[in-house]
């Protein structure tokens, strides 16, 4: 055994190397624990600087000791390579374990710990930690808006028919799966319109008319955003194929469409459909805000829908093309057979970002007048009764949109991933 | 044959001519019922309004046009400080993401899919409303480097008070043109004798020293303000003098660039895997060290895929700062389709300016980067 060269760790000390790096690297994390959750300052005998910057140093050494290339220790071998390949990566490495670590308690116990979430007013809020009182108290409203609390069942049952029948897909069998295109484009929209009129809205059947006025909360969020999507691909998919023709008036009118939209900000566009677009209109034509808003929301996702199309478009190899035509189809049957279900399948990853906007982009409808979960908590935090629990509010409302989005785009790269194919 | 290729043009130009003629119509009848006229004329009236926060003189009795003019530059001022702490936040995020280190490439990654994922009205409503409503009074804010402080009511920092500032503009501005000359010398230099001039260096060194020279020759000058605590009330404090930022600013910038910096990460991280791998080894293969490499072979290829859909990134960033109506940043569309829009009633006039002035706006810088990417593309052989 030769001497140990402590600024020097070779494989030649591979064990007392590494048993002073762990236990360095060791002590540095107990101190920063012990600080973090017990309080405990166990260098407090030191000068506060250094006792400040010890547990870094302490890591820093230890870290240094264990970086042995080709310990022949797997474990070893691995921590090297994955998070202490120089001194650089170990300080950035011990900084960020440094950071959860010390993160770790206070969200804890302002989340969980300190937190209150019995009783049903703002009394119940004792702990200095969040107040989910006010989330439950006040979870009706962001559900539903000020959708009245004895209807409240209409809008749930809508919402268990749309999720039922959006399943059918996988129950139908293989006799009409052809069919299912057709279903989930066509038939499918008109139930959903059908129920959210009748059901949600009211008016007919002895059921009482609730206007869209007092819709909101995640539910409008929802309807929103689905008619938009529904209404913003077709409309979409049409300007990238007028933008692709070579008749050059119906390219003009679709590359100024597509321009126009995609240079405005939205919340433009939905002042210019609350106070401008009336004024196009015939007086006596009434259109309900909530549809002046989902056609607002259409037209102007169409546009990045349609560039999102045809970049798809575009990737497709000229043969494609060459070789529909060579086999007789026309325009409509050689796109509908072969150009699109290729260029919509490359664009899987680009159409799952466009409507991940459009569903972040609906809290907008606040500046018609909408409230949806955004808007609600902006009225929830100007009730007298309950002020200074906006923190929660936006913590409740960014986890569950967090979740929303999180799911569309895992689920997005899972229907890449299926229609994958080599070419 | 040709019938096939007029008569959908035909109906798609009767269909656009229907719906703007049918607009035009009820807009002009609606307008005669309503007793308004149309015209830019209210733009030269007086506003009477007031506006929290300007970069230029403004007050009540100036007009509409001018009240235009601050919201414009309300808007650029946030977008060009959103721009420019994004692209450094994602750059880095972006680098980080491709980092060997497990535990930074997953931080990174998860502060993608964090902010990626919550809209971002909601994140400049908890920045505005939660965050920065945590903050200490202007009484009890602790300073910070001796002389900025963060409180509920904004930053506060000393600024700066120059003299004979024209003077140091000019400088610089000689400076950029004395560095565009020694970049093109340089190049020349290359290409025709093959020498290399430490062309960084040097700009560097023009850079600082020119204005530094205006110091001492130019009586150019700089002192500063600090800000100080004054009692209005018993209980009521304000900073006065220095710069001040307003926490709608403050908010709505780190919104911005926060949420658009993922978005700057992603393309960071794919032009630079974009890369192929073999330009790496090939580099390596004929003797270019790790600086050179990166410098003369990946960087140049990885901006070639980055900056264009960065580009769109900063544009969606200069679209996305009109969310600042909802947190009363004085921007375009509080201060003109708001507040103006609000007193005039011209409805259609404000709505179209607005619109048209955003249009401007992207459509200027779309056309140039696409000027951009035709000039820098590769051309194939």
């Amino acid at each position: 055994m030769s001497t140990l060269n402590l600024l020097n760790p070779s494989k030649d000390n591979l064990q007392s190397n590494l048993y002073l790096g762990s236990f360095l690297v060791g002590i540095s994390l107990l101190d920063v624990f012990l600080n973090s959750f017990l309080k405990l300052n166990i260098t407090s005998f030191l000068p506060s600087i250094i006792s400040l910057l010890l547990p870094f140093l302490l890591g820093m050494f230890g870290l240094h000791l264990m970086r042995i290339e080709f310990s022949g220790i797997k474990n070893l071998d691995r921590l090297n390579k994955n998070i202490n390949t120089n001194n650089f990566n170990a300080a950035l490495t011990l900084l960020i374990i440094f950071l959860i670590i010390k993160a770790i308690p206070p969200v804890m116990s302002w989340m969980i710990l300190d937190a209150n979430i019995s009783g049903d007013t703002k009394d119940a809020c004792t702990g200095s930690g969040a107040c989910w009182t006010y989330i439950k108290v006040w979870f009706k409203r962001f559900m539903y808006g000020m959708y009245p609390n004895e209807q409240i069942w209409r809008v749930n049952l809508a919402f268990i028919f749309l999720v039922v029948l959006a399943f059918v897909g996988f129950i139908t069998p293989q006799k009409y799966r052809n069919l299912l295109t057709l279903y989930y484009v066509v038939i499918y929209p008109i139930i959903a319109f059908i129920l959210i009129y009748y059901l949600i809205s009211g008016g007919e059947f002895g059921l009482e008319w609730v206007e869209t006025g007092a819709w909101g909360g995640l539910s409008l969020t929802f309807i929103v955003s689905f008619f938009s999507l529904i209404f913003c691909f077709p409309l979409g998919m049409a300007l990238a194929l007028g933008r692709r023709t070579e008749l050059p008036i119906i390219k003009y009118v679709s590359v100024g469409f597509i321009e126009f939209w995609r240079g405005v900000p939205l919340i433009t566009v939905l002042f210019m459909s609350s106070v401008m677009f009336p004024m196009f209109l015939p007086e006596d034509f009434f259109m309900d805000k909530l549809v002046r808003v989902i056609i607002a929301i259409s037209l102007f996702e169409a546009a990045y829908v349609a560039e999102v199309i045809r970049g798809g478009l575009q990737a497709l190899p000229r043969g494609q093309y060459d070789a529909a035509k060579s086999l007789g189809m026309g325009y409509w049957k050689m796109h509908i057979f072969v150009i699109l279900p290729q260029a919509l399948k490359l664009v899987i990853p680009g159409m799952a970002n466009t409507f991940l906007a459009l569903v972040k982009d609906t809290p907008l409808i606040f500046v018609v007048g909408l409230a949806e979960l955004a808007g609600m908590l902006q009225m929830a935090k100007t009730n007298p009764k309950w002020l200074g629990y906006a923190m929660e509010g936006y913590v409740f409302a960014a986890i569950i949109f967090w979740i929303i989005c999180y799911a569309m785009s895992k689920y997005s790269y899972n229907l890449e991933l299926k229609y994958k194919t080599d070419r | 044959m040709k019938l096939k290729k007029i008569l959908p043009q035909l109906a798609t130009l009767f269909v656009v001519v229907l719906i703007f003629g049918f607009f035009t119509m009820n807009a002009q009848l609606n307008m005669e019922n309503r007793g308004i006229d149309f015209g830019y004329g209210f733009l030269t009236q007086e506003s009477s309004f007031d506006v929290q926060f300007s970069l230029i003189d403004y007050s009540g009795s100036d007009s509409y046009g001018r009240a235009y003019l601050v919201g414009l530059l309300n808007t650029l001022l946030v977008s060009v400080l959103g721009i420019i702490i994004c692209t450094i936040i994602g750059v880095i995020i972006g680098i980080a993401r491709l980092s060997p280190n497990y535990l930074i490439r997953t931080t990174a990654a998860w502060y993608v899919e964090f902010f990626r994922n919550i809209p971002l009205l909601l994140q400049i409503f908890f920045w505005y409303y939660a965050a920065l409503r945590a903050l200490p009074l202007p009484q009890d804010a602790e300073a910070i480097f001796g002389a900025s402080y963060l409180t509920i009511k904004g930053f506060y920092t000393p600024s700066l008070n120059w003299e004979n500032l024209e003077i140091f503009i000019y400088s610089v501005i000689a400076a950029i043109v004395a560095i565009v000359f020694v970049r093109i010398h340089a190049k020349k230099l290359r290409e025709n004798q093959g020498k290399h001039l430490p062309v960084l260096n040097i700009s560097i060194a023009i850079l600082f020293v020119l204005p530094l020279l205006t110091f001492l020759f130019g009586g150019v000058n700089v002192g500063y303000e600090t800000p100080e605590l004054k009692q209005l009330a018993k209980t009521s404090f304000k900073f006065e003098g220095g710069l001040s930022i307003p926490p709608e600013l403050l908010s709505l910038v780190i919104a911005l660039s926060l949420y658009t910096a993922t978005f700057v990460a992603e393309c960071v991280r794919a032009g630079i895997q974009g890369v192929g791998k073999g330009q790496r080894e090939a580099a390596a293969s004929i003797g270019l060290n790790r600086k050179q490499v990166l410098n003369l072979i990946i960087m140049p290829q990885a901006l070639r895929i980055i900056i264009p859909p960065t580009t769109n990134q900063y544009l969606n960033l200069t679209k996305n700062s009109s969310l600042a109506a909802a947190i009363a940043y004085p921007d375009l569309v509080l201060v003109f389709a708001g507040t103006a829009l609000m007193q005039t009633g011209k409805a259609i006039e404000i709505v179209s300016i607005t619109m048209l002035t955003y249009l401007t706006l992207s459509l200027s810088i779309s056309f140039f980067m696409n000027w951009y990417n035709a000039k820098i593309a590769i051309v194939e052989k």
